[in-house]
């Protein structure tokens, strides 16, 4: 039970974002990456759960080859929660409709039994009062939690977050990293890509710092963001502390 | 039954000759949008998600029903069916011309509202596990909706204007049926009044539910 990246490598035409990134997510672990953009951080978790195809290399989730043409990605992302830095919210669904919708089309659960699923979950990321509203009348830090609510809705084991403040006016950036804060307080296994320095220090487990398509520095954090070893990686936090 | 109001040959008789030709201008116009809206359907998706060399031809040939005057089109139609070995009646070949031409401009309408929808959205649905299929009914063709329904009404009024064309190639629908009158009663101003009426009366329900639908959805926007 783990996420298992193997020598990852992953090009866009000529140009290879991934250069062979291996790393395993244990239970209950919550690695933050971090490092600087077009460091191949996001295309990393798109490469997670199948979204983006990669060159070479493997990614198991429990045992299963995420990249195995045989493999049901739909099925496998039942497992695989992702979050985007842009909410996606689905605009002519209600907030409730938004969370019911995957465990309805997807799980195929009745519609009493996705409805309890997702006032839970709603509960759960502080949007009781919204059931009823179209995600339009939410303010950002408000949709990213629904974004948040709608994937745990399908009760994943990983949970895969893609800088998911970033578009995020700065005063909404807290009730989302409360939640995340939350989620990790309940033991889910999460890779957070996040620019939230002070954040990663506090909730990861472990501290991953991405440049040019690599690893260069995983540890705890007191180790990559307290005491970094590397000049790239001490660089990096000079630029963003 | 205006005798008495002004000095007029109108009848009654020829009223409801007049509403016979609107029930065939609202048939027309029901076919043609039935039609060409199913056809656009089709192509419009296969438009927004078929490889060039698939799509290449099929835009070809829409361009040419789309940028062809409609009377052209309906005239050489009814012209060539014989050739062909097509034994329609005129108002078959008007349904089938103007629902070749509607789906032209449907097809092009339902590859806009398609590409409307961010492919970040799409992305959401795919990785909460939704299948191709079902990323195109729940999440897709909702959204696409709400973007072409505007473009839609619009067509489809103008399609229904459009039917008048049918008249040259021998199909008596309400703008042939007033000629008819008014060749008869010499009151040319009087009959298109009616006649211009009654295609608003039959046009007017179309725009208010577009409006009203659009009304509904923009409170969520």
């Amino acid at each position: 039970m783990s996420i298992e990246i193997n020598d990852v490598h992953k090009s866009f035409g000529p140009l290879e974002v991934i250069k062979g990134v291996s790393m395993t997510v244990a239970p209950g672990e919550v690695v933050s990456v971090i490092g600087g953009s077009g460091s191949g951080k996001s295309t990393l978790l798109m490469c997670v759960n199948g979204l983006e195809p990669i060159n070479s290399g493997r990614v198991l989730i429990d045992g299963t080859d995420v990249h195995d043409r045989r493999t049901d990605l739909n099925k496998l992302r039942r497992r695989i929660g992702i979050v985007f830095q842009q909410w996606n919210a689905f605009p002519h669904l209600t907030v409730l409709e938004n969370v019911m919708l995957a465990p309805r089309k997807v799980l195929g659960k009745p519609k009493a039994e996705a409805e309890a699923i997702a006032v839970e979950k709603l509960t759960h990321v502080g949007l009781a009062e919204k059931l009823k509203v179209y995600p339009s009348k939410l303010s950002g830090g408000q949709q990213q939690r629904m974004a948040i609510a709608r994937a745990l809705a399908m009760s994943p084991h990983y949970m895969l977050f893609d800088e998911v403040t970033s578009a995020l006016d700065p005063q909404l950036v807290g009730e989302v990293l409360d939640t995340l804060r939350l989620l990790s307080s309940e033991g889910m296994t999460m890779i957070v890509v996040t620019h939230e320095i002070a954040f990663a220090r506090e909730v990861s487990n472990r501290v991953a710092f991405f440049h040019q398509g690599r690893i260069h520095e995983i540890g705890p954090p007191s180790q990559v963001i307290g005491n970094p070893q590397k000049p790239e990686t001490v660089a990096f936090l000079k630029s963003v502390l | 039954m205006f005798s008495s109001l002004i000095d007029t040959s109108f009848s009654l008789n020829d009223l409801w000759f007049m509403l016979k030709g609107a029930g065939v201008t609202l048939a027309v116009t029901f076919w043609a949008v039935l039609a060409g809206t199913l056809l656009g359907l089709v192509l419009g998706v296969v438009r927004a998600t078929a490889p060039w060399w698939v799509n290449a031809p099929i835009g070809f040939v829409l361009d040419i029903f789309r940028s062809v005057p409609l009377l052209i089109q309906l005239v050489l139609a009814n012209a060539f069916k014989p050739m062909i070995g097509l034994n329609w009646s005129s108002f078959t070949v008007g349904c089938v011309v103007l629902a070749l031409y509607m789906s032209a401009y449907c097809t092009e309408i339902v590859r806009g509202g398609f590409l409307a929808v961010p492919a970040t959205t799409r992305r959401a649905a795919r990785s909460l596990g939704m299948s191709w299929s079902q990323d195109l009914t729940e999440i897709v063709f909702p959204i696409a909706l709400r973007v072409a329904l505007p473009s839609w009404i619009g067509l489809t009024l103008g399609v229904m204007k459009d039917t008048a064309m049918v008249w040259w190639i021998g199909v008596v629908e309400l703008l042939r049926s007033s000629q008819v009158i008014v060749t008869r009663i010499q009151e040319p101003l009087l009959v298109l009044s009616i006649a211009g009426l009654i295609y608003f009366l039959m046009s007017f329900p179309i725009a208010r539910l577009g409006a009203r639908l659009e009304r509904r959805w923009h409170e969520n926007d």
